[in-house]
């Protein structure tokens, strides 16, 4: 299966994930910083910058573009309950 | 002897050049979203704003209120004059009669905020008038011929939604809750009205403190205006000495500890035979022998049976990292732990390093609840518990002074990366 790697610069953790795997799916196990409220794309809480990488990440759902706008996200940050994780190397922050 | 006139104004009531309140009094509550409680109910404040070319609605009030909302509205304007309704903030003690304000003023355009826009449809069924919602931002403004209304987005005040709205030619601050209190006083005035500084406080407290970053936000955007009058959404109007509250919650908000070059550890513990202290002091050790001689972390131990929750909910607040020592007893870390990390809502620990540690007879659980827990309250937890069974060997210590050491190191963001591969993740 492909691999790819994703960096979560709070706790400098590094790690390696198969293609497909979601933010949150990682991140919680590592302890990094970004945190979770409604856990499907609408409360905005876990709004995460993608620091480097952001290409490597499927393109947002159209509810997820909404949210993002509602809250007056700056450029690339994404919801890390959403984003999915396609390959490369990825750097990411809470943001 | 002359009574007291708490009377309640009947009216609409004057507060400005133009501008009216227009809200009601809940004198009889006591207890309000479940969690605050009130000696003295509340008032729901909503105002019009007149203009030259129509008349602005600023907040609604509670559902069962709405008549005397409504009442009090018609005395100042008629419904087909309100040409914008300003909703604040929407939780349904200030949106309660917005339904039916929309239906009985048709020309009304409603202005809520970009972050209101989703929670408004979850509240009420807006297919009627979905046309008629403009959602604003800071610098946005609605004019009403001769004046105009200017928004400020300040949100976490305290949901995700709120915002304030500033009438410029009178000096005026719609706040919304922020600023507000639950003090019922139909004298309504800030100079008028009974002492309610207690409430003002425990609003704050209670309503605000968890959001202090947003309140210091809020404030920067408030702070440059030149603010005649505040107009909350409860309690009394603030119109003598308004900048005095600006003041408070600026001095409410600010970090109270240390200088940004040190960081601030606390090690609670527990423990019934002194296992779980001698693994705290440890700990302690651990994160003292990083970067001690600069004090760039300032360690402290505490112990959970002496002290009371208040006092440590607000080391909490203040403190970069907590480290939490519980010895396992039937299955489950000790009820004084949970007694504290349940009395957290208050205070904004979002982000913090959080770490676990204890001994146990047979089981061990409560490293693993606590963590859970802490990951639960949105800190981060990058170093892994320790646990020791009975006795606490030498390499037991170690561990503890370790897992002190790596905490400190993230507090300085020294921690060494760490590569890992995700199957190898629990
Ligand atoms: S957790 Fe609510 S949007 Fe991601
Ligand atoms: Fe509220
Ligand atoms: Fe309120």
């Amino acid at each position: 299966m492909p691999k790819a790697s994703v960096t979560f610069q709070d706790v400098g953790v590094t790690v390696t994930v198969p293609a497909g795997t979601r933010l949150i799916e990682v991140s919680e196990k590592v302890g990094a910083g970004i945190t979770y409220g409604c856990r499907e794309g609408e409360c905005c809480t876990c709004l995460t910058r993608i620091v480097s990488g952001h290409e490597h990440l499927a393109a947002p759902s159209v509810l997820e573009d909404q949210v993002l706008k509602n809250n007056l996200a700056p450029r690339h940050h994404r919801l890390a309950c959403q984003a999915q994780i396609l390959g490369g190397t990825i750097v990411v922050r809470p943001a | 002897m002359a009574m007291p006139k708490i009377a309640r104004a009947e009216g609409a009531v004057a507060i400005g050049a133009g501008v009216h309140w227009i809200g009601a009094f809940d004198p009889d509550l006591r207890s309000f979203d479940i969690i605050l409680r009130t000696a003295n109910g509340t008032s729901y404040n909503a105002y019009a704003v007149r203009g030259s070319a129509g008349v602005a609605v600023i907040d609604t009030v509670k559902a069962n209120f709405a008549q005397s909302f409504f009442s009090r509205l018609e005395s100042v304007a008629g419904y087909d004059e309100i040409t914008a309704i300003v909703q604040n903030h929407l939780e349904p003690d200030h949106s309660g009669a917005l339904p039916e304000l929309l239906r009985r003023a048709p020309a009304a355009t409603l202005y809520v905020s970009h972050q209101a826009r989703t929670m408004l449809r979850g509240l009420i069924d807006t297919s009627a008038f979905e046309q008629r919602i403009v959602s604003v931002g800071t610098g946005d403004t609605v004019t009403l011929g001769d004046r105009e209304l200017l928004f400020l987005n300040t949100p976490y005040l305290h949901w995700p939604d709120t915002q304030c709205t500033w009438l410029a030619t009178a000096g005026m601050l719609f706040s919304g809750d922020f600023f507000g209190c639950h003090y019922c006083d139909g004298r309504l005035f800030n100079d008028a009205v009974g002492d309610f500084r207690s409430s003002f406080e425990y609003y704050y407290a209670n309503i605000m403190r968890p959001f202090r970053t947003h309140v210091r936000q809020a404030l920067d955007l408030i702070e440059p205006l030149p603010l005649q009058t505040i107009a909350p959404g409860h309690g009394p109007i603030l119109r003598q000495d308004p900048r005095d509250y600006v003041r408070r919650y600026r001095a409410l908000s600010a970090p109270a500890l240390h200088a940004a070059d040190s960081r601030t550890l606390l090690v609670f513990y527990l423990s019934a035979y002194g296992a779980t202290r001698r693994m705290a002091e440890a700990v302690a050790a651990g994160a003292e022998s990083v970067g001690a001689e600069a004090g760039e972390v300032r360690v402290s131990l505490h112990d959970l049976e002496g002290g009371d929750i208040p006092s440590f909910v607000d080391l909490i607040e203040e403190a970069d990292g907590l480290v939490f020592g519980s010895p396992t007893i039937n299955g489950d870390a000790v009820k004084p732990v949970w007694d504290l990390l349940s009395s957290l809502a208050t205070v904004d620990i979002r982000g913090k390093i959080g770490a676990a540690f204890g001994s146990y007879g047979w089981s061990g659980e409560a490293v693993a609840m606590i963590e859970d827990r802490l990951r639960g309250l949105k800190l981060r937890v990058p170093v892994p518990g320790v646990k020791a069974r009975l006795v606490p060997t030498d390499e037991d210590f170690a561990a503890c002074r370790e897992l002190g050491r790596q905490a400190a190191l993230h507090l300085l963001g020294r921690a060494l990366p760490r590569v890992l591969d995700m199957a190898s993740l629990a």
